[in-house]
């Protein structure tokens, strides 16, 4: 075979692409109409969605909004839209819409879970937006004790005084150290729980004799609605997240003892039904504090949800810790830093990155999870849809609440998952 | 030992650097590193070689307690490396490390990978920390990049970075882990011109590589590796052309020979 001799003088110049392969045509071509199977199934899908809307939307939209029980409702629509229509009674929401939000906080009050809301979106900025000013953080880490006083009120010095059990703590860390590491993390651990469970009481009865500055105070059974679902969920969400990250951590250390007890810990919680735990909150829990405490219900289950879903995060780090490659540790290790530096700057970045889709799973399936609080009867908004049937005008309405809310936690959870991809493609810094 | 020393700066004094004193290892039952000793002196530049699996990295990951020896003594500049963490703190932040994948850190831009350590170990301002970083990162020929992500630059360019990473914390000593096996022929050159210039600035090295032009080249000493062992070690023109025992006949002969 003979070759020919050939050398290219002229660079060829760069073409545009055919326009079947971009823009709108391009698009449905190759999404919607590529081959007669492909085509055939666009037709038959659009027309199964085009029969569903026209089912769905006139429900909808050819409602009520305005009516004072579910026979005026009915009466309403077949006066105007004939006896063959069905169309939603809205006015449930509308007239119990404060019930779903608040449920029976007292009215005078609603300032304050309004008040604790708008904080709290305050208080999340700078953890969700890295750009805003990192001073901000500062407000972020007082916010819990500022809501929880907010929401429950009381004499103002409980949240003070709360907090100044970390004050303590700092005070035990400084004066065991002198000794050794060990009696420092001792006293860290013991003042401020001794602080807490002994001091904290007679102290703020005492402050609130001589100045009694607070809110009035409201019981966790006037909390419902919306409220309690976010209360408890922002809370175990919050909360879950560090607690997570240290099982994972603990699950892979070499200290025997803290290893078993994490893995004790997320196995343990994994194969147990979060309603068994609510359960627990409701009623054993009682028998294990000391007989005269009372401890709040939101709080116990707060605890249970917390710990619920912090095993999930631990795994779900886990996940992202074993993604990482050995040479993150060894080049870590050999710059000279610390565990503890080389988690916070090296390690967990990373880790959590990798995670990330897993743990907005985890949180959106926690927030979900808090309706099932209604079982031990705290008036969440499904618990509220029980008790709004129980009125004799509500009597048999199921679609419109179930629709409502619903609809309500989709804007949460849907904003969730939007922010992981927000921070995903933030977080992205190109392969590694 | 005799120096062929090109420039002033490469001379090699006689204080000690790194010490190792019939140093044992085991992976479980496998005698990974058997009797080593081996002693290092301040500005000496030491290539080592060997067949894969002979234990060369094994060996220079214990100089900075990467990974634990089980029997001897490692003193490296003055310090035993015992299981006391402050002892091995204090090692590692005086001993730089380059690996044979980069290991840069993936999330922080360049700048910031070559900061991070002087500002949390050593406690460098800032400010100081960022003009050490492009001082070194101006040494290795790659300031413009300072403020990408170690994903946008090529091997070469990676590898240059570590060194300049593991420069900005000041180390006395530097250990490199056959820095030029993960990279393209062409980029090869540009990473052994940077580890050249640091030996010539009297810099103690130990490398793991088969780079034998870098050898001949930098190194005072060859150190031949086999089955966990030291079998030779020589100043590098009669290492190369006098061999002494057969092993290295042999190894030399592979990857000399083609
Ligand atoms: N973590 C480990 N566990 C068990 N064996 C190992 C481990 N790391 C290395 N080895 C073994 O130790 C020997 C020496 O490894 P290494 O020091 O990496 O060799 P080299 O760098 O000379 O190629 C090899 O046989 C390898 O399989
Ligand atoms: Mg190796």
């Amino acid at each position: 075979m003979a070759m020919t001799p050939y050398v290219r003088t002229r660079m060829l110049e760069q073409k545009p692409p055919p326009v079947t392969s971009v823009g709108p045509a391009g698009w449905m071509r190759r999404n919607l109409f590529a081959g007669p199977v492909n085509s055939a199934m666009t037709v038959v899908t659009l027309g199964v969605v085009a029969l569903l809307l026209s089912h769905l939307l006139p429900w909808v939209f050819l409602s009520v909004w305005n009516a004072d029980s579910l026979a005026e409702c009915r009466q309403i629509i077949d006066e105007t839209w004939g006896t063959e229509h069905s169309g939603a009674c809205w006015a449930v929401v509308r007239e119990r819409f404060l019930q779903l939000v608040y449920g029976f906080y007292p009215w005078d009050f609603l300032w304050r879970p309004n008040l604790t809301f708008v904080l709290m979106l305050v208080a999340l900025a700078p953890v969700l937006f890295t750009g805003l000013p990192r001073r901000m953080l500062v407000f972020s880490v007082l916010y819990p004790f500022l809501g929880a006083w907010l929401l429950w009120g009381g004499p103002v010095w409980t949240p003070l005084l709360a907090l100044a059990g970390f004050g303590v703590a700092a005070l035990g860390w400084r004066l065991g150290g002198r000794v050794n590491a060990i009696l420092a993390v001792a006293l860290a651990v013991l003042l401020p729980l001794l602080w807490w469970i002994l001091v904290m009481g007679p102290l703020g009865r005492g402050l609130s004799a001589l100045l009694p500055l607070g809110l009035e105070p409201v019981e966790s059974n006037k909390f419902g609605g919306f409220m309690v679902s976010v209360v408890i969920g922002m809370s175990a969400i919050t909360l879950s997240l560090p607690l997570g990250i240290l099982l994972a951590l603990g699950r892979q250390t070499d200290l025997f003892i803290v290893r078993s007890f994490s893995v004790a810990f997320i196995e343990f919680i994994r194969g147990v039904p979060l309603i068994t735990l609510l359960f627990v909150a409701s009623t054993l829990l009682n028998y294990f504090m000391p007989p005269g405490t009372n401890f709040d219900l939101i709080v116990r289950v707060i605890i249970m949800a917390t710990l619920f879903s912090a095993a999930y995060i631990a795994e779900v780090v886990r996940g992202g810790l074993a993604a990482l490659p050995k040479g993150q540790y060894e080049a870590a290790d050999s710059l000279g830093l610390d565990y503890w530096q080389a988690q916070r700057l090296i390690i967990m970045p990373q880790a959590l990155k990798i995670a990330i889709p897993g743990i907005v799973s985890t949180f959106i399936g926690l927030f979900k999870d808090t309706t099932l609080v209604s079982i031990i009867g705290i008036l969440d908004p499904i618990g509220l849809s029980n008790a709004i049937r129980a009125d004799s005008a509500w009597n048999g309405i199921y679609w419109e609440l179930f629709a409502f809310i619903g609809f309500v936690f989709f804007l949460f959870c849907f904003s969730m998952s939007r922010y992981s991809m927000y921070l995903e493609r933030k977080l992205n810094t190109g392969h590694r | 030992m005799t120096d062929t020393a090109q420039s002033p700066a490469m001379a090699v004094s006689d204080e000690v650097a790194i010490d190792i004193r019939s140093m044992n290892k085991w992976y479980g039952q496998f005698h990974v590193l058997r009797d080593i000793n081996l002693t290092v002196y301040r500005g000496e530049r030491i290539v080592i070689c060997g067949p894969s699996g002979s234990g060369k990295s094994t060996m220079i990951r214990c100089i900075n307690a990467l990974e634990e020896h089980q029997e001897g003594k490692i003193t490296v500049d003055g310090t035993v490396l015992s299981s006391d963490l402050k002892n091995i703190d204090k090692v590692r932040s005086e001993v730089g490390m380059c690996f044979q994948h980069f290991n840069l850190f993936p999330h922080l831009t360049i700048l910031e990978n070559c900061t991070l350590a002087p500002i949390w170990v050593r406690k460098v301002p800032r400010k100081e920390a960022i003009e050490t970083a492009m001082h070194y990162l101006e040494k290795v020929k790659i300031p413009d990049q300072a403020n990408k992500y170690p994903g946008q630059l090529s091997g070469g360019q990676q590898q240059r970075v570590a060194i300049a990473r593991s420069l900005c914390m000041r180390p006395k000593i530097m250990l490199f882990d056959e820095p030029t096996s993960a990279l393209d022929p062409e980029m090869i050159k540009e990473v052994l011109d940077t580890m050249i210039q640091l030996a010539e600035e009297g810099m103690t090295m130990l490398c793991v590589t088969h780079e034998m032009g870098f050898a001949q080249a930098v190194a005072n000493r060859v150190i031949f590796m086999d089955q966990g062992q030291i079998v030779e070690q020589n100043e590098p023109r009669a290492f190369f052309n006098n061999p002494q025992s057969e092993r290295t006949k042999l190894f030399l002969s592979q990857i000399l020979g083609h």
